[in-house]
């Protein structure tokens, strides 16, 4: 092992020596990743790790890849590190908590490129990059709105971050657009996943009454248990239509392949720049899965307003936004709320009678 | 036929001390077996796994980085268990610890206040966390209530104490709405010991906290009392023992360590408060503290080789691609192997094979 440390030392070298003149195109770019779950969550960190076999797919001989899962974001910056020693060139952090640890290590390693998952801190080798998943919660919110029965819909929130806030307030507006009456019920699950907990918060939603279920945790447990009381919800993150075929309405489905494709030829090519990536349906780094287990009009409609959303003809935050006291948010984008406030978003809209646990 | 544990007339010292060794072997021998079975190397996976770790520098800084919080606690810990008095809260205390510490920090968050910030902070760490191990001592001796379940419970207590204060309160109002205060400043930093390492004071506190309870166990007439309260309860009535005075000191010692680990970790590692500061290092303590024993020295040795075993765990995912389980088990393997050991060593094994009478 000693000697292996010598010839990194040296491969070390030679790439200095190299990039000072040409490009270094026959290294192999070793690429890392950090999961805040494990790899078989079939949610978040599942999707996650589909994108990096899509890089090795993309990239075959010219790159290898890493991920360490399960990573205990109080305890991440060693293994961050230890990605940055061991040759990568280039690391992804997959969770919001990762975003200090990234950025101490990243100030460490000035030569190699990070990309941080959902988080605002950047650096000149540290990029962001998150993806609009509030504008596919429009869509089930309407899609929710419409197949209801009891008028309620449910929803098992991971954490009330803003990411999260904004996505029950889309979900709750597009439900609204089409059922003015419906009313909305949130569970807090306090874990990005832990099966056990998903699953009784959801069967808590659907004994309170309520008949459809989305949520933001990161298991198939919510949607397992709708499909167990003959319930609808939505998968999330991944199509979970294998694990509630009759339930599942469409999935949210992030699609993290093109951009670590796209970021990891910018490393390979020499064009990487630290940037701030927020990419939605458009750019299909949010993709639906296929509408089923529902009625022909609603399927149109759910189509109808994909296709607007990607065309910009619905904004899911369009101003007016009235907030839960009955005044109006400022209006601080073009027409429609800014990304600031998308991105920092806690408050609740009006007609959510909930209160955010603060 | 059944297998029958007699205890052994006279335990060999020579035995006592080689069984930990035996146990290592074992586990790594068991490993390696089903490391074998899936198409890897064993030896690589023995060098990643504990011979690298052991040999760089770089890990070896990390390895006593992560066993800084499990020593603090694991002797603290092991005041109770010597008492036979099972406080299984010291997440929580270690939380609170952080809390109390954590506020100093925050309160003088852009002022220029001196170096008498830190210091304060620590002493905040070990009252917070002692007073909050004394809640189960009192409850014990006042009520007589089993204080497993009530220093247990107490850490989800604390745990969503911290959550409130990191969402609500303690937010910093320019981190996007997230749930985290803001950055410590250098003054309520925890320093590195060298420039450009991480092992910072901490460790150095641990190291003190191991060799006064060497001290204390083996030479005074408290060390004396505890083990008398534990092992023969009355007898230390009689010798005039008040067992309500004991169990009040060795909560509020052990409350204190875990008090002292939770700022230790929060001043010098994570420098912030956020809803998560420990993968769970007040549970892992226990098994550190019975690992070592209770013996001061004993538990040193353990929790540098927990530490290992993450550390060893991480490298193994990134160097070998072996998953997260395997550590997972690993760690499992050992523990169980330390046991059997242990046991081996002061029973003997009999079969007995059903004759006669019944």
């Amino acid at each position: 092992m000693f000697s292996k440390t010598i010839m990194g030392a040296l491969a070390g070298a030679a790439a200095l020596a190299l990039s000072a003149g040409a490009a270094s195109a026959q290294q192999k770019l070793k690429v890392g990743f950090i999961y805040v779950g494990p790899v078989g969550d079939h949610g978040w960190s599942y999707q996650h790790d589909q994108g990096r076999k899509a890089v090795e797919k993309a990239f075959g001989d010219k790159v290898e890849t890493t991920y360490v899962e399960s990573v205990p974001e109080a305890d991440s910056e060693r293994a961050i590190e230890q990605l940055a020693r061991t040759g990568h060139g280039l690391i992804f952090t997959t969770s919001f908590g990762f975003m200090e640890p990234t950025l101490k290590v990243a100030k460490k390693y000035p030569n190699i490129k990070f990309e941080h998952a959902t988080g605002f801190k950047r650096a000149p080798n540290l990029s962001t990059y998150a993806a609009k998943f509030h504008e596919g919660r429009y869509i089930i919110g309407q899609i929710a709105g419409k197949m209801t029965k009891s008028g309620t819909i449910g929803y098992v929130g991971a954490f009330p971050i803003p990411e999260v806030i904004s996505g029950i307030n889309s979900y709750f507006l597009g439900a609204q657009s089409v059922n003015p009456n419906v009313k909305i019920k949130v569970v807090w699950a306090n874990s990005w996943y832990d099966p056990a907990k998903e699953g009784d918060a959801a069967k808590a939603l659907l004994d309170q009454g309520v008949d459809v279920i989305a949520q933001h945790t990161d298991s198939p447990a919510p949607i397992q248990a709708a499909e167990a009381r003959g319930k609808f919800g939505f998968g999330q993150a991944s199509d979970m239509e294998r694990f509630a075929p009759k339930a599942q309405l469409t999935a949210i489905v992030d699609n993290w392949s093109d951009y670590y494709v796209a970021r990891t030829k910018a490393v390979l090519d020499g064009t990487w720049k630290s940037e701030d990536t927020w990419g939605g349906l458009a750019a299909h780094m949010v993709v639906m899965s296929p509408y089923k287990n529902m009625p022909d009009d609603v399927k149109k409609m759910a189509e109808e307003t994909e296709a607007a959303i990607k065309s910009g003809k619905v904004n899911p935050f369009k101003c007016p936004v009235i907030g839960q006291d009955g005044k109006e948010i400022e209006c601080k984008g073009n027409g429609a709320l800014s990304d600031e406030q998308i991105l920092g978003m806690n408050f609740y809209v009006k007609g959510i009678e909930d209160k955010i646990p603060q | 036929m059944r297998f029958e544990l007699t205890p052994r007339t006279t335990v060999s010292p020579v035995a006592r001390a080689l069984a930990p060794v035996a146990a290592f072997i074992t586990a790594f021998l068991i490993a390696g077996v089903v490391i074998w079975l899936m198409g890897r190397s064993p030896i690589a996976a023995f060098d990643v796994y504990v011979l690298q770790p052991l040999s760089d520098p770089w890990s070896l800084q990390e390895l006593l980085v992560k066993a800084t919080p499990l020593m603090l606690i694991a002797i603290g810990l092991s005041y109770c268990f010597r008492a036979n008095l099972w406080n299984i809260g010291a997440e929580g205390q270690y939380v609170i610890g952080a809390v109390f510490g954590g506020w100093l920090a925050l309160r003088t968050h852009g002022t220029d206040a001196g170096a008498w910030v830190l210091p304060a902070m620590l002493l905040l760490g070990i009252i917070g966390g002692a007073l909050y191990g004394l809640i189960p001592a009192f409850l014990k001796i006042r009520f007589g209530v089993n204080e497993i379940l009530t220093s247990l419970m107490l850490v989800y207590v604390a745990q969503l104490f911290l959550d409130y204060l990191s969402r609500g309160p303690w937010r910093d109002p320019k981190g996007f709405n997230f749930p985290q205060s803001v950055t410590f400043d250098p003054a309520a930093t925890l320093p590195s010991i060298m420039e450009g390492s991480r092992i910072h004071w901490g460790a150095i506190f641990a190291l003190v906290a191991i060799v006064i309870t060497a001290i204390i166990l083996g030479r005074t007439l408290f060390g004396y009392r505890l083990k008398l309260t534990g092992d023969a309860p009355r007898a230390a009535r009689f010798a005039g023992f008040s067992s309500k005075a004991t169990t009040m000191a060795v909560f509020a010692i052990s409350g204190g360590l875990a008090g002292l680990a939770g700022i230790v970790e929060v001043s010098g590692q994570i420098g912030q408060l956020q809803p998560s500061i420990s993968p769970g290092y007040g549970f892992t303590a226990i098994t550190v503290a019975y690992l070592g024993r209770l013996n001061p020295v004993g538990i040193l040795i353990a929790a540098l080789v927990v530490a290992l075993t993450f550390i060893g765990g991480e490298s193994a995912q990134i160097l070998l691609k072996l998953p997260l389980d395997l550590t997972q088990a690993f760690q499992g393997i050992l523990l169980l192997c330390v046991l059997a050991a242990d046991a081996l060593v002061s029973y003997r094994i009999r079969f007995v094979t059903r004759g006669g009478g019944k």
